[in-house]
């Protein structure tokens, strides 16, 4: 099982290149630079421009992913048991986070940073946006759970769970990483904890690491709403 | 007999008083609160022993279970594991914080609420693997309101 994400074929983007504007021309352009750049590096690390995945153009702060051919959209149950698909947030920037939540220290830290992130983006950009979690723990995780758990956040946050079929195919979907490991005497879920953005025509664009700020997080959502 | 006497003597005298005891210095702890239904959560706290010690054990009224975990990231994937214990440098702080180490407080008894007060028992051992427990009352930081221990107890104290 693959880890985390992944860059795109080059071969796919060439392909699909063909038929495109300037202005996407330049972006798919940037993206294969960054394929290229990050195809040498096994691990990002911090701080240095060349291995950290930085776009090599410094557009986003996070990872980006434009042009993905992963990460299509989702298809999935909400709280109150309506089925959600990406598609119901056209017009919005969608932020995507897969976690669990009997998770003591990173589920709780990424969303109360998502709760920042809306109080930097202001209040008229913060309605343009959706924040989105996606338990890899259906079995605890219920409804009545997910709901109460979101609110302590914020009640703006939607929670979407399936059964282990569902959950498994969007996790691929996204090559998102998690697995059920005992831990003395319960079981904990190790995940990816990568955020996901998607413009407001649906499309993944970004992908946010869990060491990164705040304000990394609302730079980059504030871009593709101004549409970069 | 005699030396049987003097042992018990000394175990008694060693036992009762408090001189003898190894402390070690518990700061800022503080529990993540919980909604209702969830079963776990964590303790943070920064430790320093007066000599060298090792957290082995964790216990407290709210919980069922409590375990001493590590959380790693590893290429960007969560992994949270129980330890058997936690090795504390005399007179070096040990920050247990959120994207490192916790006091995993499982079996939830009911909801942990802001401005509750959580008592702990810290297990540790000495360098003589001697084991010594201590009592803390970590308060509880409403869930979404941070990492960091409630500095005022505002109860219901609003973002």
């Amino acid at each position: 099982m693959r880890l985390g994400f992944a860059s795109p074929p080059l071969s796919s983007l060439s392909g699909r290149a063909a038929g495109l504007g300037r202005r996407q021309w330049s972006a798919w352009a940037m993206a294969l630079a960054l394929s290229g750049m990050l195809a040498a590096c096994d691990r990002p690390a911090g701080g240095d421009a060349g291995t950290s995945g930085r776009p090599v153009a410094g557009v986003f702060k996070g990872i980006d992913v434009t042009g993905a051919t992963y990460g299509k959209g989702f298809a999935l149950t909400d709280m109150r048991g309506q089925p959600r698909t990406l598609d119901d947030f056209k017009g919005k920037v969608v932020m995507l986070y897969f976690g669990f939540v009997q998770c003591p220290d990173v589920c709780p830290t990424a969303l109360t940073r998502a709760s920042e992130v809306l109080r930097l983006l202001g209040t008229e950009d913060a309605g343009k946006v959706q924040v989105v979690f996606v338990t890899v723990d259906p079995e605890r995780d219920t409804p009545e759970l997910l709901q109460h758990y979101m609110a302590a956040f914020d009640t703006r946050f939607l929670a979407l769970h399936g059964n282990a079929e569902q959950t498994e195919a969007t996790a691929r979907e996204f090559r998102v990483f998690y697995q059920k490991v005992s831990t003395g005497s319960t079981y904990t879920m190790d995940h990816t904890a990568l955020s996901y953005l998607f413009d407001p025509q649906g499309r993944l664009r970004v992908v946010l690491r869990h060491e990164q700020s705040a304000a990394d997080y609302a730079a980059d959502i504030a871009a593709l709403l101004r549409g970069v | 007999m005699t030396s049987r006497n003097v042992l018990a003597a000394a175990v008694l005298a060693l036992s009762a008083s408090s001189l003898w005891a190894q402390a070690v210095k518990v700061e800022d702890a503080w529990v993540r609160g919980t909604v209702a239904a969830q079963k776990a959560s964590g303790a943070f706290m920064r430790l320093t022993p007066e000599k060298d010690a090792r957290l082995v054990a964790a216990s407290s009224p709210v919980a069922g279970v409590v375990e001493i975990h590590e959380m790693a990231m590893e290429n960007d994937v969560m992994k949270m594991r129980q330890i058997p214990g936690l090795d504390l440098a005399a007179g070096r702080t040990l920050e247990l914080k959120p994207g490192g180490y916790h006091v995993m407080l499982m079996e939830l008894k009911g909801q942990l609420k802001g401005g509750d007060v959580v008592p702990i028992t810290l297990v540790f051992e000495d360098a003589a693997k001697k084991r010594f427990t201590q009592d803390i009352k970590a308060p509880v930081t409403a869930l979404g309101g941070g990492n960091a221990p409630m500095k005022h107890d505002h109860g219901g104290m609003k973002h």
